[in-house]
């Protein structure tokens, strides 16, 4: 550690500082900075040459004056000091305690901003997780290994959702050790308490490690934040040999934290005053899950993202789904019908699911219920479109039997209790439920062997 | 030529755009900086100063370390070892860098994409021999890359002069020299199993030629609606989900040509094992080799460094021109060029360059011709024709299609495959939109499908599209006024086009037998469900109901026939076809007896 402290703080302008005369500074050095009062702040070079280094201050700016404030470079990047120790622990977005106990000591330290896995390294993700919720089990299925957001909006039941993930997610036929990372950003604290007290609940606290950053903490700590947390959660997976499930929320805030601080670096921006790099910036942090090849644990990501103005399309949620193996959509409508939980199921999706379920994962049926479900659904919110407008008395026998069948997988399959824990089999007998209203010939996506064996029909 | 070594120190670090006093570097010239030796290439001159953009994370890099020039520009190697590999960006070999260096990708290491050590048993060309004048281009001698290819060793493009002496058969390694040849200026040129090219330089040819042929991918709504021709350029833009990757690996799976390039460009890690995971084990159906034996992946993930996303697409174009001009075939397939664009608008953002549209430069739409440009089909410099299909995904933010890069896209390419959001929501795959979509040239396809397959192919393909069309419009009065104000014939016309959309246009990725369909078998399809429709049109006119026509049992199979027979059962598709016609024909006679017994 240099001892040497500068105090040649040229500019300081909104969470960035301008450091005059300092040779020889590492892009991307942590840094250490003292204000007037004493207090210290902290900082990462984002800018070097000899002449001007440019600081980002975690903290902010606010109330620096140039005069009085003292800059040390510590010839370091940002790290994280790891060992088993940070299981059942609580950090900031520094990696510094929030829970009141010492600071871990370890000889393991490691830069956040890790390598990217080379795609060589990497195994294709199998292994079907079951959650318990119909919807994704059934219809998004997740896999081990997989990032699948989940994208919500205001006033929807995200943090329910995801907590009841987090409790009921489990392989069938497998009890190996299992690790949450929980990452909040800009979360208040009624969330931030609503998920100690679920973790606490459900006993699965000693093998949680929690990184928060509240709504009233320096949004430029939430840069760092997800990076901390996946470091911990790759050290839990591929060093502890543990299969970790991060969830992480809101990650629109992070990129709100992003956006602020490239406007104040001046870097162009592409949409919404979004920079252009957010997709590369989010998919550093999204493409760390995965499966690594030999290594027996895994990162599995469930990012929770709220969509301003319920607006699929804006830059944060559009960006995401582009990057993550698919996306769990919350409906407004949905929720307003008192449905829990209230997935739409037309935008969700799965990509991976293809190759963790049917016949040695699921069961055989289950590729193609999965699909005849959407096609009909699809077909039944047309023909809820045209009721709408002609009246259903209008409609004919066939449309009738869509509109119901609409809402009966509303009420019956998507629809399920927050404590509800469905086995895929349940889900599935629950789906031909659904599908026996039609008749055989309706039903073109599954096959004439799966309905001789589960039409109710033809029993 | 001697280099002269070019030393000097790095001033400014801003992320991956260095700024180096570096005297005499060139435009263009590779560099390494840092203790670390990181590569990155010079993007400007001011001055003894030069900027360069890095290929790696300058993380903990100093001002004042060291940089140096490397005397040439980015370039790759190309000769035999490519196939079946997977390269990062700048053709450093993924696998190998796995066995040295472990999960993640360390930074300053540069292993030589192609193995030198390995034998490759070279067959010299019999019509060569010494004495004889000899073209850039010119073909040497062959090397069996993989069971399926045949490797042309050619004389690297920028050498040209009398052969002096040929290796005979035998075993070479790639530094062994296999060949002579003496220059215009005199000198002596040893060539080697492979050579170096400057990516961003097209290498030369004979001549642009036409294309004459399509590029069947077995997929339906792409070789029957909207072809495309070998040599063509093509896009396929859509918003996240709706199916350019499977599109793009069904192409790589299913195209009938020699060589496939993927480049995954700024996309998922997992797509790329995806592709290593099954190709070996998937059968080429036309030569009956894994397809792997074929396939060459250059992969820049969205998490690997940016600078080296927007190399990687010349990268893959250059390997494809290598291949083209021994005279191939090749597929080129980019998922996705947005994200090149995007790498492209990040590193002049750097540059604080003028932004035109949403951040992008003013060069946007001339680089993306230049790059669209590469493919084609011509006469190689050996006189031989070779071609180069180049389909591009893109990716347009908020599936907005009037963004800027797929609107300049779509200025450029002949082939358009559009999907949409919606027909992905109902899980109708592809996705593919038969209203945006276009093909520039369907006219020479119907050629080859009139020779080939048979005559009716464009009259059958432009009843399908106007049925499509018809129910568009007719849906759209239900929509306003309800099923009833319908006609019969209109509401037949409503039960065809879904016939047309579940039993042709969609086709599961998924299903063992469904994933692949031949001509042939393409053609069978809509040729029956077609025939289906004008028997049944036939039928209400003589005033049979549409309720009894469109609950007829042998419609549900009509449906699943795509997924009952594959490719090679055309016989039993036939016997089905003969099957459902006789029932039409039945109710045909029927109510033609009914019609004689009322009249
Ligand atoms: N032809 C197809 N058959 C079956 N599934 C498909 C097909 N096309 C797309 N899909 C489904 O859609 C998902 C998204 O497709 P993908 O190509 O990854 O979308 P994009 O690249 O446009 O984001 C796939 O994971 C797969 O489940
Ligand atoms: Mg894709």
């Amino acid at each position: 550690m240099s001892a040497k402290e500068y105090r040649t703080a040229s500019a300081a302008r909104g969470g960035l500082l301008t450091v005059a005369d300092v040779p020889n500074i590492a892009f991307g050095d942590r840094v250490r900075i003292r204000d007037q009062q004493g207090n210290t702040r902290n900082g990462q070079v984002i800018r070097s040459s000899n002449e001007e280094v440019l600081v980002q201050v975690f903290e902010g700016t606010a109330e620096l004056d140039l005069e009085s404030t003292w800059v040390r470079f510590l010839d370091e990047p940002v790290e994280i000091a790891l060992s088993p120790e940070i299981l059942g622990r609580v950090f900031n977005g520094l990696g510094e305690p929030r829970d009141y106990r010492p600071p871990i000591v370890s000889n393991l330290r490691r830069s956040i901003s890790a390598a990217a896995f080379n795609p060589a390294a990497r195994t294709y993700p199998k292994e079907f997780i079951q959650t318990g919720v119909s919807t994704i089990d059934g219809l998004n299925s997740l896999v081990r290994g997989q990032k699948l957001p989940i994208f919500s909006a205001s006033g929807l039941p995200h943090n329910r959702l995801a907590a009841q993930i987090v409790r009921q997610a489990k392989l069938p036929d497998d009890d190996s050790r299992f690790s949450v990372v929980f990452a909040a950003m800009g979360v208040s604290y009624s969330d931030a308490r609503f998920f100690q007290e679920e973790f606490a609940s459900s006993g699965v606290l000693g093998n949680v490690v929690m990184f928060v950053n509240m709504a009233d903490d320096p949004p430029v700590e939430r840069l760092t934040l997800p990076r901390m947390a996946l470091t911990a959660a790759e050290y839990l997976a591929f060093d502890l040999d543990r299969h970790v499930l991060v969830v992480m929320t809101d990650m629109t805030h992070y990129a709100e934290a992003l956006r602020e601080v490239a406007t104040a670096k001046g870097d162009v921006p592409a949409r919404k005053g979004y920079p252009g790099y957010l997709y590369s910036d989010l998919a550093e942090i999204y493409e760390r899950s995965g499966r690594i090849k030999d290594r027996h644990g895994s990162i599995t990501l469930v990012p929770v993202l709220s969509m301003p103005s319920d607006d699929i399309t804006h830059p944060i949620p559009d960006l995401t789904g582009y990057i993550t193996e698919g996306q769990i959509v919350l409906s407004r409508e949905l929720n307003n019908q008192g449905i829990y939980p209230p997935v739409h199921i037309s935008p969700s999706l799965s990509r991976l699911m293809k190759d963790g379920i049917g016949k040695d994962f699921t069961r055989e049926d289950h590729p193609h219920v999965s699909n005849q479900l959407y096609a009909l659904y699809a077909r039944a919110l047309e023909t809820r479109n045209l009721a709408s407008i002609i009246g259903a008395d209008e409609l004919s026998a066939r449309d009738r039997r869509y509109l119901e069948f609409a809402d009966a997988f509303e009420s019956r399959f998507v629809r399920q209790g927050e404590d509800e824990d469905r086995s895929i089999e349940e889900t599935l007998n629950l789906a031909w439920d659904l599908l026996s209203a039609f008749p055989p010939q309706a039903l073109t996506r599954v096959n004439e062997t799966e309905i001789a064996k589960y039409h109710r029909q033809s029993e | 030529m001697k280099q002269t070594e070019k030393k000097g120190t790095i001033q400014d670090i801003n992320g991956p755009i260095v700024t180096i006093k570096l005297p005499g570097v060139q435009n263009g010239e590779q560099v390494r900086i840092g203790s670390l030796g990181l590569y990155g290439e010079v993007i400007s001159l001011e001055g003894e100063e030069a900027l360069a953009q890095i290929y790696e994370s300058t993380e903990m890099v100093r001002p004042g370390e060291p940089a140096e020039g490397l005397g040439h520009p980015l370039s790759v190697e190309l000769g035999p070892g490519l196939i079946g590999g997977i390269f990062d960006g700048v053709q450093r070999p993924l696998e190998e860098m796995f066995l040295k260096a472990g999960d993640q990708i360390p930074r300053g290491l540069s292993p030589l994409p192609l193995d030198r050590e390995k034998l490759w048993r070279f067959v010299p060309s019999e019509t060569l021999e010494p004495n004889m004048p000899i073209i850039g281009g010119a073909r040497l001698g062959v090397v069996q890359e993989t069971e399926t290819v045949e490797h042309r060793i050619i004389v690297p493009p920028d050498i040209e002069g009398e052969l002096i002496e040929l290796a005979p058969e035998g075993d070479y390694n790639l530094e062994e020299t296999i060949g002579q040849v003496r220059d215009r200026r005199g000198q002596v040129r040893h060539l080697k199993l492979y050579h170096r090219w400057p990516v961003r330089k097209p290498r030369p040819y004979q001549s642009r030629d036409n294309g004459v042929e399509p590029l069947i991918t077995g997929q339906r709504i792409l070789d029957t609606f909207f072809p495309l021709l070998k040599g063509s350029k093509c896009a396929v833009p859509g918003p996240f989900g709706a199916g350019k990757t499977v599109v793009q690996h069904q192409v790589a799976r299913w195209a009938n040509a020699d060589i496939v390039i993927y480049v995954g460009c700024g996309e998922r890690g997992n797509e790329l094992v995806d592709v290593l995971d099954s190709f070996p084990k998937l059968k080429d159906p036309y030569t009956d080799r894994p397809l792997m034996d074929r396939t060459l992946l250059i992969a820049n993930t969205s998490n690997m460094p940016v600078v080296a996303r927007e190399a990687s697409i010349y990268v893959g174009i250059t390997i494809a021109e290598y291949y083209r001009d021994q005279g191939y075939d090749v597929v080129m397939l980019a998922d996705s060029t947005s994200r090149w664009a995007e790498a492209l608008r990040e590193v002049s953002g750097r540059l604080g360059q003028m932004p035109v549209e949403e951040g992008y430069p003013a060069y946007l739409a001339s680089r993306l011709a230049a790059f669209y440009e590469r493919a084609g089909r011509v006469e190689t410099m050996d006189c031989g024709k070779g071609s180069i299909t180049l389909i591009g995904a893109v990716s347009p933010p908020g599936g907005d299609f009037s963004e800027p890069v797929t609107s300049h896209t779509k200025e450029i390419i002949q082939t358009f495959w559009a999907l949409s959001k919606e027909l992905a929501d109902a899980r109708h795959y592809p996705a593919i939109d038969w209203v945006d979509s276009f093909s520039a040239d369907v006219g020479t396809a119907a050629e080859w499908w009139h020779e080939s397959i048979d005559r009716g192919w464009e009259k059958r393909r432009a009843q399908a599209l106007g049925m499509l069309a018809r129910d568009a419009e007719l849906s759209r009065i239900v929509n306003l006024v309800g099923p009833e104000a319908l006609s019969s014939a209109q509401r037949w016309v409503l039960e065809g086009a879904t016939l047309i959309k579940e039993g042709v246009l969609q086709q599961s990725a998924l299903d063992p037998v469904d994933t692949f369909s031949s001509p042939e078998k393409q053609f069978m399809l809509l040729d029956l469900i077609l025939s289906v429709y004008d028997e049944g049109a036939a039928l209400i006119e003589l005033g049979v109901p549409v309720q009894e026509l469109a609950e007829m049992p042998v419609l549900a199979r009509l449906r699943r026939c795509k997924e009952l027979y594959d490719s090679s059962q055309t016989d039993q598709l036939k016997a089905f076809r003969n099957e459902a016609l006789k029932d039409f024909k039945e109710i045909h006679s029927e109510y033609a007896q009914r019609g004689e017994q009322t009249a």
